[in-house]
């Protein structure tokens, strides 16, 4: 996995983060290149906005939470907040990511109406911060790509490979979640007493 | 919004509230002269306030209102439930122009200014008669005393006590102009400016007015004809009039009467009157010279001089001391009470819990350094920390008095649009509980006292007729329970139909027709979503969206609603709630890896696990059958069962359950975070809290755990149920 992330450094519009001052004046607002994180699951590309990034951490002391689907993998200590992690990749229907060496908290700021929640995703490994120009980015594909098509915002074209990049609304929409996790709890208990 | 302003709308308020319940006493006891006087002063404070802050709808709303009181408590108009029901509504509608002022608007929304019309429309009609304006009386006095004069002789001059209102001024008129006035009926033989109400430069407000004035007067006009100097003012003002050769006891009262706080004696009779300068010369010269003389540790108080030297009498003497005292003993008062902005507190009760996070976790340190002078150090802060938090929580303890109260209009409006005659009775007003619990109550306990308005309590008829009083009773009542607090709301009405509310509740799809229940479990159906029995839905309740939502509320607070009932004989709502949102005791134990938090109030005990019925979750607790849940099954933690597991016995609303852990972590103080909305349907977890190493734990809410347990167990037995402790 690593392998892929420094493949990809050189030949993609490497630091972006340098770049992105001279570029953005230049370019109309309407086009203008946005800047997104991307990230690894299960070997995937995957990117987010950056405006919804608030910070990165390294995974550690989580604590599960009981009769939750198997997609929210618990909560942390975020300096005192107490915030919950998602598992992405069991999130769009996979086998829950294994936690390896490079494995990292994603926080990000979810607003939904006027209440903003914080919320952690946990992935495989953090790659870099990207420019992604908007006529760079293809509609989802209506099937195919395996993941709930309301959950991609669009494919972004990098050298030459797609990444998809998440529409974090959909995905860590609060009310839906809360609705699974409540099936989830209502069916806890079952495997009790006897 | 500016600060005065925000001030002025945050007092008004509570001068609103003194006033609406004034006017909910009115009713019982009309004749009360001093209840009467308190809803004017209240009525009067927000008059003023809206002059100080130019908010001229308020002020001119409230003149209005002021003059219907002033004639209430002449004795000039009757009261009678008509007139409170307006004057009610005048209440409601000032709080609807607060509320325009506190949105910053310069005029209130049309339909608010309509409303605001039509009631003073109707107090002018009803209660103010054709001479409505509050303007015109003081004309009609200067006329009378026009012709007024002679004929009475004067031996001696009258005594005038005189202070300003701060408010004279702004209403245009000038203090000097009545003294002015004064002489055109005698002689001011002399004068004493008081300006003891004068505040530091900074808090003065050059536009208000401080003064206050002694007279000596010399004149043939009656005390009538005095008084009616004043006319223009006498709102404004305090006036005290002693006629010349006054009694002692007269001046004793106006000494009793004077506003002054920090007047020393002597200069309180010289302004009375009573003695002259030179005569308290002669007594501070007496007192200085004993002290000089040593012959007493202390001088005497000047007051004792005075009487020995029978300059004074005693009387004189002893209400000025009293009064002294008095006003000592109500700055004291006024000094115990801060206004502390609700913000400042919050903050603090949060740095309070990363204080005890914190030392949770400098303790487990030394511990582990095995230091013990470091471990003695650390529990002596330990120990102060918890006195720390347990100040720190008193601080937003309130008690719940206030918002009963409220409910004594609610019962009073609700009653008289129904036709049906219900007391309120509130008992335990004084149980204190956090603020920001009170302050989400309200609405869950508004519908539940609506509830019992409208379907609880019977027309009067319908009670006549199962031979009940016809007032209906609605008890609002609080105590403390084993670190809960406890609201019950009572009603002696008809009670739920248990009949009924099943039909419904299948009719509905809430409950399958085949299922039994028990008579706790069809009543409380009325807290499922979209259950409303009523057969007509009215103004006040009935909407169907009402008991579920109360449900969900007190869920939010940590709490649980339950009613019970007695068909014909009313029912009882009763609602749980935590003394506090912030932090608890917490008995800390675990499981596998994982550590869970038990409210500690709620332990009863701990044993250990030993030989149970194979395959039954219950044990012999000294020959008491004590039904437990396997925390390790019912959240599916993995790893291996230790030889030697522990049962935490919980009670919970005079029930008793045990919960089966691997170890006892003993006691921890816990600062609850909340989960956040994700897990806000969460059932069985209370919250979260943040151990001193910096790991998470769990909170155990213990009812809902129980219940949780209790209902599956159930849904997977199915029919026939069996009677266990275990069901909620």
């Amino acid at each position: 996995m690593s392998l892929i992330a420094h493949n990809q450094a050189p030949a993609g519009p490497a630091n972006a983060l340098v770049r992105t001052g001279a570029g953005s004046v230049r370019l109309a607002a309407a086009d203008a290149p946005q800047q997104y994180l991307t990230f690894l699951l299960g070997g995937e590309m995957f990117a987010v906005a950056i405006l919804n990034v608030k910070e990165i951490i390294e995974y550690g002391s989580l604590t599960e939470i009981p009769m939750m689907p198997p997609f929210i993998r618990g909560v942390i200590n975020l300096r005192g907040a107490v915030v919950p992690v998602i598992d992405l990749a069991a999130r769009f229907g996979g086998t829950p990511s294994r936690v390896g060496k490079r494995s990292c908290i994603v926080i990000l700021e979810v607003s939904e109406g006027d209440a903003r929640h914080d919320i952690g995703v946990m992935v495989d490994a953090v790659s870099e911060v990207i420019e992604i120009p908007g006529s760079e980015i293809e509609p989802p594909p209506t099937f195919g790509a395996r993941i709930r098509a309301d959950f991609i915002q669009g494919m972004g074209k990098v050298s030459n490979r797609f990444v998809i990049i998440l529409n974090i609304v959909k995905v860590l929409s609060v009310d839906e979640i809360v609705l699974l996790a409540q099936v989830a709890n209502s069916e806890a208990g079952g495997t009790t007493c006897n | 919004m500016d600060e005065l302003t925000s001030t002025f709308v945050t007092e008004s308020r509570d001068q609103l509230l003194a006033m609406e319940d004034g006017l909910l006493k009115l009713e019982q006891a009309p004749d009360d002269a001093s209840n009467l006087g308190a809803i004017f002063r209240a009525a009067h404070t927000i008059k003023g306030g809206a002059g100080v802050v130019e908010c001229h709808y308020i002020e001119a709303f409230t003149h209005k209102v002021e003059n219907v009181l002033d004639k209430l408590r002449n004795g000039e108009i009757p009261v009678s439930s008509e007139l409170s029901t307006v004057l009610l509504e005048c209440c409601d509608h000032l709080g609807a122009l607060l509320d325009a002022l506190a949105n910053g608007l310069p005029q209130p929304e049309a339909a608010v200014q309509q409303r605001g019309d039509a009631l003073l429309a109707e107090l002018s009609r009803k209660f103010l008669g054709e001479d409505a304006a509050g303007g015109a009386l003081p004309v009609e006095h200067e006329a009378d005393l026009a012709a007024s004069g002679g004929g009475i002789v004067v031996t001696d001059a009258w005594h005038i006590s005189l202070r300003f209102g701060p408010g004279v001024l702004k209403n245009g008129t000038d203090p000097l102009s009545f003294l002015h006035y004064l002489t055109s009926l005698g002689e001011i033989i002399a004068l004493t400016t008081l300006a003891d109400a004068m505040p530091g430069a900074a808090q003065m407000d050059p536009e208000c007015c401080y003064l206050g004035f002694e007279l000596r007067f010399q004149t043939r006009a009656s005390k009538a004809q005095i008084e009616s100097v004043f006319d223009f003012v006498r709102d404004e003002c305090t006036l005290h009039i002693l006629p010349p050769n006054s009694k002692i006891e007269e001046y004793l009262k106006l000494i009793d009467q004077l506003p002054e706080d920090s007047m020393r004696l002597g200069e309180i009779l010289v302004r009375s009157g009573a003695l002259t300068q030179s005569e308290l010369e002669a007594g501070l010269a007496a007192q200085s010279g004993a002290a000089a003389a040593g012959e007493m540790a202390a001088p005497p108080p000047i007051g004792e001089i005075l009487v020995g030297q029978k300059v004074v009498h005693k009387e004189i003497v002893e209400a000025a001391a009293n009064r002294q005292a008095a006003v000592n003993e109500k700055k004291a008062g006024e000094a115990r009470m801060i206004r502390v902005h609700a913000d400042k507190l919050d903050q603090l009760i949060d740095l309070v819990g990363e204080l005890v996070i914190a030392g949770a976790g400098t303790s487990l340190l030394a511990q582990r350094s095995g230091y013990s002078e470091l471990v003695e150090s650390t529990s002596v802060l330990r120990r102060l920390v918890e006195d720390i938090r347990d100040s720190a929580l008193q601080l937003r303890m309130v008690q719940i008095g206030e918002t009963f109260n409220r409910f004594n209009r609610v019962v009073r409006d609700g009653s008289r649009e129904l036709g049906k005659s219900i007391d309120l009775l509130i008992t335990g007003a004084e149980t204190e509980l956090d603020k920001s619990v009170v302050e989400k109550l309200g609405d869950p306990l508004m519908h539940l006292v609506r509830n019992a308005i409208d379907h609880g309590i019977e027309t009067p008829a319908v009670r006549a007729q199962r031979g009940k009083p016809e007032n209906g009773t609605v008890q609002l009542n609080a105590y403390h329970d084993s670190g809960s607090v406890v609201i019950e709301v009572i009603d002696d009405g008809g009670g739920l139909p248990k009949e009924k509310i099943r039909a419904k509740a299948i009719e509905r799809g809430l409950l399958d027709p085949a299922a039994t229940l028990t008579e706790h479990e069809i009543i409380n159906l009325i807290f499922e979503a979209g259950f409303s029995t009523a057969d007509q839905v009215t103004n006040i309740s009935g909407r169907g969206v009402g008991m579920d939502v109360v449900r969900r509320n007190i869920q939010g607070l940590r709490g649980s609603v339950e009613v019970s009932t007695n068909e014909g004989q009313g029912s009882t709502f009763t609602v749980r709630l935590p003394l506090t949102l912030a932090i608890i005791d917490g008995f800390l134990t675990g499981v596998g890896k994982a550590a869970y938090v038990v409210p500690l109030e709620s332990v009863v005990e701990c044993i250990e696990l030993t030989e149970t019925t194979a395959g039954r979750n219950y044990l012999n607790l000294r020959g008491e059958v004590l039904p437990f849940v396997r925390l390790r099954e019912l959240f599916e933690i993995g790893g291996e069962v230790p030889a030697r597991q522990n049962v935490v016995i919980v009670h919970y609303a005079g029930r008793k359950a045990g919960l089966v852990v691997d170890t006892l972590l003993g006691e921890f103080q816990t600062v609850i975070k909340p989960l956040g909305v994700l897990f806000r349907h969460l059932r069985g977890i209370g919250g979260s809290t943040i151990l001193g190493s910096g790991e998470v734990a769990l909170i155990l809410d213990v009812p809902a755990l129980v219940g949780l347990v209790g209902s599956s167990e159930e849904r997977r037995l199915a029919a026939p149920r069996r009677e266990t402790a275990l069901t909620p």
